[in-house]
C-alpha cells in the first residue's frame, strides 16, 4: 500500500524513538488536539514507546465529540418531523442526545441513512422528491467543504428538498479557549493534519507566538505522529517553540485556497456551543442567508419538546479539555461502553473513551 | 414504543450486540448442550455416526459483486460452516425469499452460480424452499441454507478447545469480501479492483485433516472480521490470543480502501478464509497442508494461544508495542472526518 506502509516502517520508527529519547530531557505534556490522531496513537501503542516523562495528552479534536447536546437535540427533532430523511456520516448515528439517539430513532420508524459522503446525500434528495432530506454537517474545517460544495450544487440545482443543519466548527478557537483556560499545563501541540491541509499551518502561528508552546502539524501514520513529536522535542530542549510540519506531503502553509473559498462562499462564522467547553465566538459555521433555502435551521422549525439533559456522571466534557482522562471517569467501562454509550468520547471512532476502551486497558 | 428496547441494526453486525442477543434471547431460552458450544456448526451422534449440522441466511446487498453473489455465498457460507467443524459436508437445503419484482435472468444467475459452488464442494442441494413477499417486504433476494455433514472418526474440532501453546494460522488475505461489498454497495471505483474471496473451503480442511488430527479449532472469519473471532475463540476456550500484526497479510488495494474510509481490516468480513489453531508440534505440517491448496497458498502463522490474560487478544503492533484487539462494537462505521 504505497504511501502508507512507508510510514510504517519499525527500523524508522525506532531510529526516532531512539533520537526522541536521546533528545528529551525534561517532562512534558503534549496534546494531541486531533480524535485521528488519538486513535493512531492508541492503534500503534505510540504511547508505551515514548519516553515515560513524555506525556500524550487526548484534545478536543473529535467533532461527534464536542458537538453540544442541545444541538444533537436539534438532529433528533428534525427526525421526528413526519416526510424528514436525515442523512448522516456514520458515527453520529449512535450518539446519545438528551432523549435517544439516531439509532433508536430509526429502529422506532424515522428515516436516517448513514451515507458516505455528502453527494450520497444530494442523491437521495433527487430520488426522493417527496422526502425532505437534511443533512446532518458536522465536522471541522475538514468536512465543511464538502458540504458547502453540496449546498453550492443543491443551490445550481435548485434543489429545494435538500438542506443542512450546520454544526459545523473551526478549530484555532477552541485552541485558543483551552489555553486560555489554563487548565492543563500543555508544553506541545500535535496540530491536526487533516484540518491543516485545508486551514494551512500558518494558522497555527498563535500557539508559540502568544502562548509560547511548541507545536506541528502531523499526519496519521506512527511515523508522522513520531516526526511530529521529535520536531516538538527539539522546539522545547532548545526553549525555541515555532510551527513546523511533519505533514509536508498534504499540508502547505497557506491551506487550501479554493477549499477556504468556497467555506466563505456558503458559510460565515458563528458562535458555536462546544461540549465541555460552552459558546466560543467565531467557531461555527452557520450557512450564508443567501442559502437559506438550504439551511436546516430556517427551512424547518425545530421545537425541543424538553430540555436538553446532560448525562448524569458522564465525563466526556472533562475528558475533551484533556482534564480528565476516560479512566478518571466513575462510568466507564461500566455504566458507559461501546453498546451502551452514555456519552459521546465513547461512540466516535475518533472518541476519547473508544480508544481507551478499544486499545488501551491493560493487558493482565 | 421505546426505542431502547427494539432491535437495532448493530444488533447483527456480528460484534458485541449480536452475540449480547443470541447470549440473551436464544441460548438463555433454548440452551442445552450443543448450542451452548456456539459454534459455527453443531455436532452431535446419531445412529453411531458423528454428524455436522448448520444453518444460516444470506442477506447480503447488492446481490451481485465482484467475485461472487447471493447464491455461491450462501453455498460457500454454509459449506464454510460446517468444514469448521472439521466435516465433510454432503446436504444442503435452500430457502428462498423473493422480493416480487426481481428479474427472473437474476435468480436464473443466481441459480448458475449455486450450481457452479455446490458442484466446486462436493455437496447436493436436496431440499428448498421458496416464498414471493410484496415489493418493499425484502430487499430483492434473501436465502437460508442448512447443511448437513459427517464429522470423520477422532476429529473433534471446536471454538473450545485452543489450549495455551497452541499456534495460530490464517489462510490468507483479510478483509476482502468486505471491501468488495462496500466498495460495490458505494459505487467507489477503486483502480485496482477489490474482489470478494467468497470460496468454499472444504477440500482445503480436507487436507489439513489428514496432515494432522492435532487441529483444535477452525473457524472462518466472516462478520466481525478477524479481530472478533478470534475474540469469540479466546472467550469460547477461556485462553488469550497473541497476534503479530506484520503476520497478518491484507492486500494493497483493500488496505488502501480501509484507510480511505476508517475502517480496521481486521474487523472487516471474509467470505473465504480459515483460521486454524494447531497444536505447536503439527503447526508446521498444517500450514504446508494448508499452502498446498489455492485457497490457502498464502497461509500463514500469526500467533500463538498464551495462558495470559484470558478471553483477550492482544497484537504485538508493526511498531512493536502491544495492545489489545477488541470486539467489533455495533456496525462497521466510516470515520466522520
Amino acid at each position: 500500500m504505497k504511501f502508507a506502509t512507508e510510514f510504517r516502517d519499525s527500523a524508522l520508527a525506532k531510529k526516532l524513538l531512539d533520537g526522541i529519547r536521546r533528545k528529551s530531557t525534561r517532562p512534558a505534556n503534549i496534546m494531541e488536539f486531533c480524535g485521528g490522531h488519538t486513535v493512531a496513537i492508541f492503534r500503534y501503542g505510540l504511547r508505551d514507546l515514548l519516553p515515560p516523562h513524555l506525556k500524550l495528552l487526548s484534545g478536543p479534536g473529535c467533532p461527534v465529540c464536542v458537538t453540544s447536546t442541545a444541538d444533537l437535540d436539534k438532529v433528533m427533532a428534525l427526525a421526528r418531523i413526519p416526510g424528514v430523511t436525515i442523512t448522516t456520516f456514520g458515527d453520529l448515528i449512535k450518539v446519545p442526545a438528551s432523549y435517544g439517539s439516531l439509532d433508536r430513532a430509526r429502529a422506532a420508524g424515522a428515516d436516517v441513512r448513514t451515507v458516505y459522503s455528502t453527494l450520497d446525500a444530494l442523491d437521495i434528495a433527487r430520488n426522493n422528491p417527496g422526502k425532505k432530506v437534511v443533512f446532518v454537517g458536522i465536522g471541522f474545517e475538514t468536512t465543511a467543504p464538502t458540504v458547502a460544495a453540496a449546498i453550492l450544487q443543491a443551490d445550481a440545482e435548485k434543489l429545494q428538498n435538500f438542506s443542512v443543519i450546520s454544526l459545523h466548527k473551526v478549530t484555532p478557537p477552541v485552541t485558543r479557549a483551552l489555553l486560555d483556560a489554563g487548565e492543563v499545563k500543555i508544553q506541545g501541540i500535535i496540530c491536526p493534519g487533516h484540518v491543516s491541509a485545508i486551514i494551512g499551518a500558518d494558522a497555527w502561528y498563535f500557539i508559540p507566538g502568544r502562548y509560547g508552546i511548541a507545536c506541528a502539524v502531523s499526519g496519521f501514520e506512527p511515523l508522522d505522529i513520531l516526526h511530529c513529536v521529535d520536531m516538538i522535542i527539539d522546539q522545547i530542549e532548545s526553549g525555541a517553540p515555532r510551527v513546523q510540519t511533519a505533514y509536508s506531503r498534504a499540508v502547505r502553509a497557506e491551506g487550501n485556497p479554493q477549499a477556504l473559498a468556497m467555506l466563505d462562499r456558503v458559510f460565515e462564522v458563528a458562535p458555536a456551543d462546544w461540549r465541555g467547553v460552552g459558546s466560543i465566538p467565531e467557531s461555527g459555521l452557520a450557512i450564508r442567508e443567501e442559502f437559506a433555502a438550504h439551511d436546516a435551521e430556517k427551512v424547518f422549525e425545530i421545537k425541543l419538546e424538553r430540555e436538553p439533559r446532560e448525562p448524569a456522571g458522564c465525563l466526556c466534557g472533562e475528558v475533551i479539555r484533556a482534564v480528565k482522562t476516560p479512566e478518571d471517569c466513575k462510568l466507564f467501562r461500566k455504566a458507559c461502553t461501546p453498546e451502551n454509550p452514555v456519552g459521546p468520547c465513547m461512540v466516535s471512532s475518533e472518541g476519547s473513551c473508544a480508544a481507551y476502551y478499544h486499545f488501551a486497558e491493560a493487558i493482565g | 414504543m421505546d426505542a431502547s428496547k427494539t432491535v437495532l441494526l448493530a444488533h447483527g453486525s456480528g460484534g458485541k450486540l449480536s452475540q449480547d442477543l443470541v447470549r440473551k434471547m436464544f441460548v438463555g431460552e433454548l440452551a442445552n448442550e450443543t448450542l451452548s458450544r456456539l459454534d459455527d456448526a453443531a455436532c452431535f451422534s446419531l445412529n453411531g455416526g458423528r454428524l455436522a449440522f448448520t444453518t444460516d441466511s444470506y442477506v447480503v446487498s447488492p446481490i451481485f459483486f465482484p467475485g461472487g453473489d447471493i447464491g455461491k455465498l450462501a453455498v460457500c457460507g454454509t459449506v464454510n460452516d460446517l468444514a469448521t467443524a472439521g466435516a465433510a459436508p454432503k446436504f444442503l437445503s435452500l430457502a428462498f425469499i423473493i422480493e416480487e419484482g426481481l428479474p427472473l435472468e437474476d435468480l436464473a444467475r443466481v441459480v448458475n452460480s449455486i450450481k457452479a459452488a455446490s458442484s466446486e464442494a462436493g455437496v447436493c442441494i436436496v431440499t428448498g424452499d421458496t416464498k414471493v413477499v410484496n415489493r418493499g417486504k425484502a430487499d430483492r433476494l434473501f436465502i437460508n441454507t442448512s447443511g448437513v455433514g459427517i464429522v470423520p472418526d477422532g476429529i473433534n474440532i471446536s471454538g473450545c478447545n485452543a489450549k495455551p501453546g497452541d499456534i495460530v494460522m490464517l489462510s490468507g488475505s483479510i478483509g476482502d469480501h468486505g471491501m468488495a461489498i462496500m466498495a460495490q454497495r458505494e459505487g467507489f471505483n477503486f483502480k485496482v479492483p477489490v474482489e470478494s474471496d467468497c470460496a468454499p473451503l472444504n477440500g482445503m480442511v480436507t487436507t489439513m485433516l489428514e496432515a494432522s488430527k492435532n487441529i483444535h479449532v477452525l473457524r472462518d472469519p466472516t462478520r466481525g472480521g478477524l479481530a472478533t473471532t478470534l475474540n469469540e475463540i479466546a472467550a469460547q476456550s477461556n485462553v488469550g490470543i497473541d497476534i503479530d500484526e506484520t503476520k497478518i497479510p491484507v492486500k494493497d488495494a483493500v488496505g488502501a480502501a480501509c484507510e480511505l474510509l476508517g475502517f480496521d481490516p481486521l474487523y472487516v468480513a471474509n467470505e473465504g478464509k480459515m483460521i486454524a489453531i494447531v497444536a505447536p508440534e503439527d503447526a508446521d505440517k498444517v500450514l504446508e497442508a494448508m499452502r498446498r491448496n489455492s485457497y490457502g497458498s498464502k497461509a500463514s502463522i500469526i500467533g500463538e494461544v498464551v495462558s495470559g490474560h484470558p478471553g483477550r487478544v492482544v497484537l504485538k503492533t508493526a511498531l512493536g508495542a502491544r495492545r489489545i484487539v477488541d470486539m467489533l462494537s455495533g456496525e462497521l462505521l466510516p470515520r466522520i472526518c
